[in-house]
């Protein structure tokens, strides 16, 4: 067995949790039931890493099966790394039949076409996504294995997830690959971030619970608005404010759990505006200025603004906004025009 | 009864009994929270402070967290001539025995206390080092 891939699964292994690497071993199918029962897991993973790769000496691992250990670990962990949306388009209306073996082939022809020394790996699970690993090289070196790109797919939609490795040079190659591959046109990035996957294919599929404007809202049973045992001693004096931020937020963000980001960055392009007397930024430019929001749950913690007292409800439109736009990456510039208010364009 | 500021909502003027003890709450960890405190100070008739308001400051137990000096809280407790009271809600011991002060002040403002006035209580509040 080659050294680099002895090196590769050891490492890989000491990457997983102690008590989670019998589980990720027999997800990964390469050892055999027999093989697994010889390993000591109570051990120092030092030990169990390097026993793992002596029995996979034993079955002459490859490369080809160590980046297949390496995709089941990165699916389990996905939200350990930071991934991007993006959109393909296609020129007509007509639906083709998805054929994941004609997809394989003509990503791996495409890569391959263009760059001879890459590692492709692909694995397939039960909600339709596929999730395709690319280790690169160059035309002179064999692929780095520890910075490899990941793209997930679901074959019924035109939404590729991507986590890049560090070298932004192959994002073109592989998006090329990618609309090759599925038959479509053309692909852009849209401006969506996150290190929580699902919520990222939550806010692209729609899956999460959004709130539909009805035409007759008085007729719904005013909600209570203290669902905890309140002691019938208290007196709310603020009731009716608090029912009425209660009810916009509702509407702003939907009464389910929401999708799960970190961040909301807004680069704001507008002039400075002040007072004319005090004479500050006399040039006409505008005055460039980043807004970040983070939280370890965005909009969460945006949802709990208004209820907590910290805000006046409703919120902004430009926060509340993110999960419709699907984006969390916000330009703001001058509307040119008889009032200059602020334009959001991408 | 609770509210978020003053002066209380006009509509429920009618069913509101008459008020005892006016405890201001102010959260060390929020300038609003003073800032709206000071604003309401306003709308509280002059006969109140005597003896029948009190100041209760919250969350002291997250020293990191404090955007309030204790200072002014103390300031403005002795600009009010009214007791400044310091308690953790995060923490279930400070917390029961802040609510049993209060519960113990609230009697002698509402006069179950034969004896004792809500003026000579305050009275005996102030620190002695303050005449």
């Amino acid at each position: 067995m080659d050294e680099t891939v002895a090196e590769y699964i050891r490492r890989t292994v000491l990457k997983i949790p102690r008590d989670e690497i019998k589980m990720m071993l027999q997800k990964w199918g390469f050892l055999s039931e027999a093989q697994l029962q010889t390993l000591n897991f109570h051990q120092i993973k030092d030990n169990i890493s390097q026993e793992v790769v002596q029995l996979c000496e034993e079955n002459s691992a490859n490369i080809k099966q160590a980046a297949a250990l390496d995709i089941i670990y990165n699916h389990i962990y996905q939200n350990k790394r930071m991934w991007s949306v993006y959109q393909m388009k296609k020129s007509g209306e007509e639906l083709e039949y998805f054929d994941i073996t004609d997809f394989k082939k003509k990503f791996k022809g495409r890569l391959r076409s263009t760059l001879k020394n890459v590692t492709i790996t692909f694995k397939e699970y039960e909600d339709n996504a596929i999730w395709i690993r690319v280790a690169w090289g160059t035309p002179y070196k064999k692929p780095n294995q520890y910075k490899p790109s990941y793209v997930v797919y679901h074959s019924q939609t035109p939404y590729v997830f991507i986590s890049a490795s560090v070298l932004k040079s192959n994002l073109p190659l592989l998006c090329q690959a990618l609309i090759v591959a599925s038959n479509y046109h053309d692909i852009r990035e849209m401006e969506l971030r996150s290190h929580s996957l699902d919520s990222l294919k939550d806010i692209v599929f729609k899956r999460y619970s959004q709130n539909f404007q009805t035409y007759t809202p008085k007729l719904l049973q005013e909600e209570n608005v203290e669902p905890e045992n309140a002691d019938i001693r208290i007196v709310q004096e603020n009731r009716s404010e608090k029912e009425r931020i209660h009810k916009l937020n509702q509407e702003a963000f939907g009464s389910g759990p929401q999708p799960k980001l970190e961040f909301a960055q807004y680069r704001l392009e507008t002039m400075f505006k002040s007072d004319p007397k005090m004479d500050v930024l006399d040039k006409k430019e505008p005055f460039r200025c980043l807004v970040k929001f983070s939280s370890p749950h965005l909009l969460e913690s945006l949802k709990s603004l208004a209820p907590a007292g910290m805000a006046d409800a409703p919120l902004s439109p430009l926060l509340t906004c993110i999960p419709h736009k699907a984006r969390n990456y916000f330009k703001i510039r001058e509307k040119k025009g008889l009032h200059p208010e602020n334009l959001v364009s991408s | 009864h609770l509210a978020t500021s003053l002066p209380l909502p006009s509509e429920r003027d009618h069913l509101r009994p008459s008020i005892d003890l006016v405890v201001f709450m102010i959260d060390i960890k929020s300038k609003y929270s003073l800032k709206n405190v000071e604003t309401s100070l306003a709308h509280v008739d002059a006969s109140f402070f005597l003896g029948k308001v009190c100041f209760l400051v919250t969350g002291v137990g997250r020293v990191n967290a404090c955007s309030i000096e204790t200072n002014a809280v103390c300031k403005l407790g002795e600009a009010y001539c009214s007791p400044v009271l310091f308690c953790e809600l995060e923490l279930e011991g400070t917390r029961i025995a802040t609510a049993q002060r209060l519960v113990r002040m609230l009697r002698i403002c509402a006069g179950h206390i034969p004896g004792v006035s809500a003026l000579s209580f305050v009275s005996l509040m102030r620190k002695s080092d303050d005449d």
